[in-house]
């Protein structure tokens, strides 16, 4: 009985299904879809190394730095770092005294003392960075309509996240004379074949010589999103080194635990297993 | 433990001796894990993945116990309290990568422990307890990790449960009324948040309790082996402590090892990237994909695309989705084949590698977007998927030969011309 209840049912469902699949099958072939137009002009992010790539990376600090010097002179008239302590580029290799005058020169929201009214303060180093707009509503207002992304996990928080955002900042290009009316950037939007629709709100952030870096590295479009791309890595995941060297050291304790446990293991069996 | 070749518990010690007497605590773990548990000789590596499971559920347990310690199941807050683990909690990125991947590893070592029942037919009698409370493991798990995949509220987290609290809705008349009962509200929201977390905390202890009863279950009948041939002589059996012990602590390493190149170097390769970005109810992600182990089942549900008179195509994608799974509850008695071992069964064996093939074509196709040709791809496997199971499977136990089984498992392991257990599954 069971067993003719589960053969009608399989009969069923598996029966149902591949009726879908003709059907589906027939408007597939009758109707095919047009290719996506995002997915003709789409470009797959460009092959970036980094320092800190791989199992025994280690970041370069100096990177990181002209990396946090251009999110502090361009991007952060936009994105926030919410995630992101003063005290944190520390690790970065800044010293205190240098942290705490960065934090300094920025305000952050506070509360007045005598009055109680919404006020700001120089921040310290147990501050996380500051918004640049008040709200959402004041950031979409001023943006026209698009929220700038908070910027902190941006590099986990897209597919090959370091490579994307060092071709998104450094892919604007005119849009090719193929791409149809409908694709052609909006006013207030940009031709970007890295952005998933094309078409970005954001304009050209970088432009060549835009940034001075300190140790006299070249500030190309290319290098500038580079570095942003690097910095941006370390505020996703700051404890990347960490993670790294406790994956080596457990790892290594492990093939040894286990070579000793497979040892045990054929010593205990020897007599058993043999013919 | 009812073999009579089994070792009897003898404490020496008179401490020992008293405990015994009062509360016999050690005798319990000796005839459950220690020598005097009796077990086939010729278990395979395919034997090591239940205590590999249990394993796993402790590591599971143990980092989420210390996670929810620093976690705050509040929708405004939620978000940024991972993150606080994630950079502030002193190893706090250690434990939620462990968590989160550990989540993973369980379920790879539980599909391999069920496949392992699919192909030595371990759940037949007298065994059939052991795989009904298996199942039922399984969809606990399942329950258990969708609801630890919302607590992050990214954006995978609030698509994902709406997703799939909204295949409540097809449920006829009451469908809506139940998913709104589920949810706490329309949409999910703190009180969905809330009672997650609370159940998320909950069903690991239901989980445990029920991977006893699993366990207890498995020392009645002893442990099945690679022929399928039950247990004889004493011969054909060595003493679980320090056999298997021996030989699970080798599984354990190669799981650690593995689990550990996952943690410290890929650690978030198995998650998707959008659910580190914080929940958004006014903006859906361009393609919303559960975890990948949930990757068949989406699949199967997504494969119905056509109503059948007057049953909605969605409801027969939430009835077939479930019903994947369920359908193993029957597997016992679909299964008729008086020969357990997937080695002595030609026919069954080719179907049963048919079926691995098209589970990891539905895991594929289940993480694909919902769009052709992947569609058509998903029915097609989903309709091999119920055929094989429902119809294919009782029909080969009827019409297949089985090969001659060997006489015992000590023949099989000495050799007379049958594959050893070294062998099996080669």
């Amino acid at each position: 009985m069971v067993r003719l209840i589960s053969f009608l049912v399989g009969l069923f469902f598996s029966g149902w299904l591949l009726v879908s699949l003709i059907m589906g099958a027939y408007t597939y072939v009758t109707e095919p879809i047009a290719p996506k137009v995002e997915a003709q002009f789409f470009k797959e992010p460009k092959h970036v190394e980094f320092a800190h790539d791989g199992a025994f990376g280690k970041w370069d600090t100096a990177q990181l730095q002209r990396g946090f010097k251009v999110y502090n002179e361009v991007c952060s008239a936009c994105h926030s770092l919410r995630h992101v302590a003063f005290g944190d580029l520390m690790a970065i290799g800044y010293t205190e005294e240098q942290a705490k005058a960065f934090a300094a020169s920025k305000q952050v929201p506070s509360v007045n003392g005598q009055t109680g009214e919404p006020d700001t303060r120089p921040g310290a180093l147990a501050d996380k960075f500051p918004s640049p707009f008040a709200n959402d509503v004041a950031a979409s207002a001023a943006n026209g309509g698009a929220i700038p992304p908070d910027l902190s996990l941006i590099t986990k928080a897209r597919h090959h996240g370091p490579a994307y955002v060092a071709s998104l900042l450094s892919g604007y290009e005119d849009p090719p004379a193929t791409l149809p009316a409908e694709n052609q950037p909006a006013p207030g939007k940009y031709y970007n074949p890295y952005f998933a629709s094309l078409n970005i709100g954001m304009g050209p952030p970088l432009s060549d010589g835009q940034v001075t870096f300190d140790d006299g590295s070249p500030s190309t479009v290319d290098a500038m999103a580079k570095d942003v791309s690097a910095f941006l890595t370390w505020t996703a995941e700051p404890k990347l080194m960490e993670r790294k060297a406790v994956g080596i050291g457990t790892l290594l304790f492990l093939i040894l635990a286990t070579t000793l446990a497979y040892m045990s293991y054929r010593t205990i069996w020897a007599e058993k297993k043999g013919h | 433990m009812s073999f009579p070749w089994a070792k009897e518990y003898a404490p020496k010690a008179p401490v020992m001796k008293w405990l015994d007497d009062r509360l016999p605590l050690p005798r319990f773990v000796y005839n459950a894990v220690g020598a005097g548990y009796p077990v086939p000789r010729n278990l395979n590596y395919f034997w090591n993945f239940g205590v590999l499971a249990g394993v796993a559920l402790m590591i599971q347990i143990v980092t989420g116990i210390v996670l929810a310690m620093h976690y705050s199941a509040n929708t405004l807050v939620a978000f940024d309290s991972v993150e606080h683990i994630m950079r502030d909690v002193n190893s706090g990125w250690l434990l939620r990568y462990l968590h989160a991947n550990g989540a993973s590893m369980f379920f790879i070592v539980i599909y391999i422990h069920i496949f392992r029942g699919f192909f030595f037919s371990s759940y037949k009698a007298p065994r059939e307890m052991i795989w009904l409370l298996g199942v039922t493991i399984f969809l606990l798990m399942m329950a258990t990790a969708f609801m630890g995949y919302v607590l992050p509220w990214g954006q995978m987290s609030f698509w994902g449960a709406q997703v799939i609290t909204g295949l409540f809705e097809a449920i006829p008349l009451v469908g809506p009324a139940l998913k709104e009962w589920l949810l706490g509200g329309f949409s999910p929201d703190q009180a969905a948040l809330n009672r997650f977390f609370s159940l998320h905390y909950l069903l690991p202890f239901v989980i445990l309790g029920a991977v006893i009863l699993h366990i207890w279950a498995l020392h009645i009948p002893g442990s099945s082996n690679p022929t399928g041939v039950e247990i004889k002589t004493a011969e054909d059996t060595v003493p679980f402590h320090p056999y298997y012990t021996s030989k699970d602590g080798f599984g354990l390493g190669v799981f650690l090892i593995i689990l550990t190149i996952l943690v410290g170097f890929l650690p978030n390769m198995l998650g998707h990237p959008d659910n580190y970005i914080p929940a958004n109810p006014l903006s859906t992600p361009a393609h919303i994909v559960p975890e990948w182990y949930f990757w068949p089942f989406y699949a199967i549900l997504r494969a119905f695309t056509v109503d059948f008179f007057f049953i909605p195509a969605k409801l027969l994608g939430v009835l077939a989705m479930f019903g994947s799974i369920l359908v193993w509850f029957i597997l016992p008695w679909l299964d008729t084949s008086p020969v357990r071992s997937g080695l002595y069964r030609p026919l069954f064996r080719k179907f049963f590698w048919v079926l691995v093939i098209d589970m990891a074509f539905l895991f594929y196709l289940g993480g694909a977007p919902a769009e052709e040709p992947y569609v058509m791809m998903s029915q097609l496997a989903s309709a091999y998927y119920f055929a094989h199971f429902l119809i294919i499977l009782p029909l080969v136990s009827m019409i297949e030969k089985p090969k001659p089984l060997p006489g015992s498992i000590t023949e099989a392991v000495l050799g007379k011309s049958e594959p050893t257990a070294a062998a099996a599954l080669a």
